[in-house]
């Protein structure tokens, strides 16, 4: 059996949990596939993820999984793998993602592979690549023996589409640990304003030096907004103050693989080409014709962002009106 | 109340990393410090304007392990201890997480262990909760402020940056937090701190002086290293006569693209 622990919040499964589905389907063969939810609503999220593959789902909707922490769901999920003959638990790579897969990893004492974009299975072994060194190299990783471990990059792996007719079984199971056995508590949320998360995104708009200053991120955030995008930004900007750390894309940053990603006044350097070089479609706008994003870059405008920018935010308004 | 930082050293992250003969290589670009430590370093520092007593960097590698040390001791860590074996010369997160956590274990008076969120070569992440269970101490990742750190009460308040926000969250010591840039601004080493660094003295220790006698093999291995697919020939060029020409052209190509 293959676990797929499906991450969610607010009653909502993330889109990386589907992909994972997707993907433990393809590395199944003849083996169920299980979801495990924990958290509200889990067993209406259970009967989603059967119909995006699903073959059965444990569920446990219990009060120690409404704030996140990391102990409950790795117990459980640890109960569930020694308890089902399970060879492979796979979550996405996201934050709490790989929490919870590398606390399990030490309970299972298990190999961790993390931040996959291909997978595959070569008999007994665990086969994945992931990019390393922050995307300027892809490692080949492979886990001889299971139970494996694996965490799936968001927008990797295609998202498989519902499909209500199919059925399968969900379970209702009890936590592993009472509140008493869990150490941290949570004293409070701030959510971040509205705005779409970079890791989510699959239109990122990006400022760098260019910009000049806080308030030259105005045109980067409209055309975010008419792109229903988000906004990006270079280390140089994060460094100078001039937007928050949160948006910063590069090897320190996020590293993030949207369909579209458009670099306005970035020049390019090798740490921030790290964090976004697999994107699908990548534009340049710079006023150096020599700036190694144009290297990188499908397209691009040699000129002023403050020009083009707001004149591309233009163009598609007319477009998506 | 002791303050473990953790660290390992990386290539500088302006390096051109390439692949020969199936390893990593980076041509004559230094080994430095994990840049994400150089927050772990300064928070661990700052602490002790809060109360801790000591702040100690333990790090696990081989010779090139003690630059990234010097690092954290001339930014201004107390002492400093290298855990160093033939065992680890080959490992998985999971196995350097062991080896850490025995490391961490020859102290009797550890609060806090703080590590990096990742290290900028790997790009796990799973090593500070790995350490934390090994530890049985609670973990708290992605640390982005310090809100409260109560040596009498024993207890941490922290913001975690998360996706969707800023969670709040309170464990009790001791404890294992991973942190983000966001938490500080890393001090230069100075000069005095430089001069100490170098003479400093710290113990080197075996997996066997670590009691680390179970198998320490790593569980996945990296079987194979490539560059990434390089994208062929240059950007095209959009250059129309006017700003609003140029902007509706590459509109239409990004519509085409069907990335929109």
């Amino acid at each position: 059996m293959i676990l797929v622990w499906i991450e969610n919040s607010g009653g909502q499964a993330l889109s990386v949990s589907w992909e994972t589905i997707g993907v433990a389907r393809s590395l199944a063969g003849d083996a169920p596939v299980a979801a495990a939810v924990f958290g509200p609503d889990a067993a209406a999220i259970g009967e989603q993820a059967i119909a995006r593959g699903a073959d059965q789902a444990f569920v446990c909707d219990h009060e120690t999984f409404t704030a996140y922490r990391v102990d409950p769901h790795a117990s459980l999920l640890a109960e569930l793998a020694q308890a089902h003959e399970v060879t492979t638990v796979m979550a996405g790579a996201t934050t709490r993602g790989t929490d919870v897969l590398g606390a399990l990893s030490v309970d299972l004492d298990a190999g961790l592979i993390t931040d996959a974009v291909e997978a595959s299975t070569e008999g007994d072994s665990l086969v994945a690549k992931r990019p390393v060194f922050s995307g300027k190299l892809v490692a080949t990783v492979t886990s001889p023996a299971a139970p494996h471990l694996l965490t799936i990059r968001g927008r990797a792996f295609p998202q498989p589409e519902p499909d209500e007719s199919r059925s399968g079984e969900v379970t209702a199971v009890d936590p592993a640990l009472s509140e008493d056995e869990i150490p941290v508590k949570e004293t409070g949320f701030e959510a971040a304003s509205g705005e779409i998360s970079l890791a989510d995104a699959a239109i990122i708009v990006s400022g760098g030096r260019g910009v000049g200053g806080p308030e030259g991120f105005e045109p980067i955030r409209e055309l975010a907004a008419v792109l229903g995008g988000a906004v990006g930004a270079s280390r140089a900007t994060v460094d100078a103050g001039w937007i928050p750390y949160e948006h910063q894309v590069g090897q320190t940053g996020k590293v993030v693989s949207p369909d579209l990603y458009i670099a306005a006044g970035i020049s390019g350097a090798v740490q921030h080409q790290a964090g976004m070089r697999t994107s699908k479609v990548i534009v340049a706008i710079n006023k150096d014709p020599d700036a190694p994003i144009f290297k990188l870059a499908h397209y691009g405008i040699v000129g002023d962002l403050f020009d083009y920018v707001p004149a591309l935010s233009e163009a598609f308004k007319k477009r998506l009106t | 109340m002791r303050v473990i930082v953790c660290t390992k050293e990386t290539p500088d992250t302006a390096a051109a990393v390439d692949v020969v003969e199936g390893k990593a290589t980076w041509g004559d670009a230094p080994l430095v410090i994990n840049p994400w430590d150089e927050y772990t370093v300064q928070e661990g520092i700052n602490l002790k304007e809060q109360g801790a007593s000591t702040v100690t960097v333990l790090a696990l590698g081989g010779e090139d392990t003690r630059e990234a040390i010097k690092h954290a001791l001339a930014m201004g860590c107390d002492d400093a201890a290298l855990i160093a074996d033939e065992a680890f010369a080959q490992v998985d997160s999971l196995t350097v997480a062991k080896g850490l956590a025995g490391g961490v274990r020859q102290f009797d008076d550890v609060g806090l262990v703080i590590t990096g969120k990742m290290t900028t070569d790997a790009n796990g992440g799973a090593l500070p909760v790995q350490l934390g269970r090994l530890l049985g101490w609670p973990t708290v990742t992605y640390v982005a402020k310090i809100q409260s750190f109560d040596v009498d009460g024993k207890s941490i308040t922290v913001e975690r940056l998360v996706e969707g926000g800023r969670q709040i969250v309170t464990a009790p010591l001791p404890a294992v937090i991973s942190v983000v840039k966001e938490i500080n601004e890393p001090g230069y080493p100075s000069f005095m701190g430089i001069r100490k660094a170098a003479r400093a003295q710290y113990p080197t220790w075996s997996a066997a002086d670590l009691g680390l006698d179970a198998d320490l093999s790593a569980k996945v291995d990296w079987t194979n290293l490539e560059k990434p697919p390089v994208k062929a020939g240059d950007a095209e060029i959009i250059s129309a006569g006017s700003v609003q020409e140029a902007a509706e052209q590459l509109a239409d190509k990004l519509m085409e693209e069907k990335v929109i």
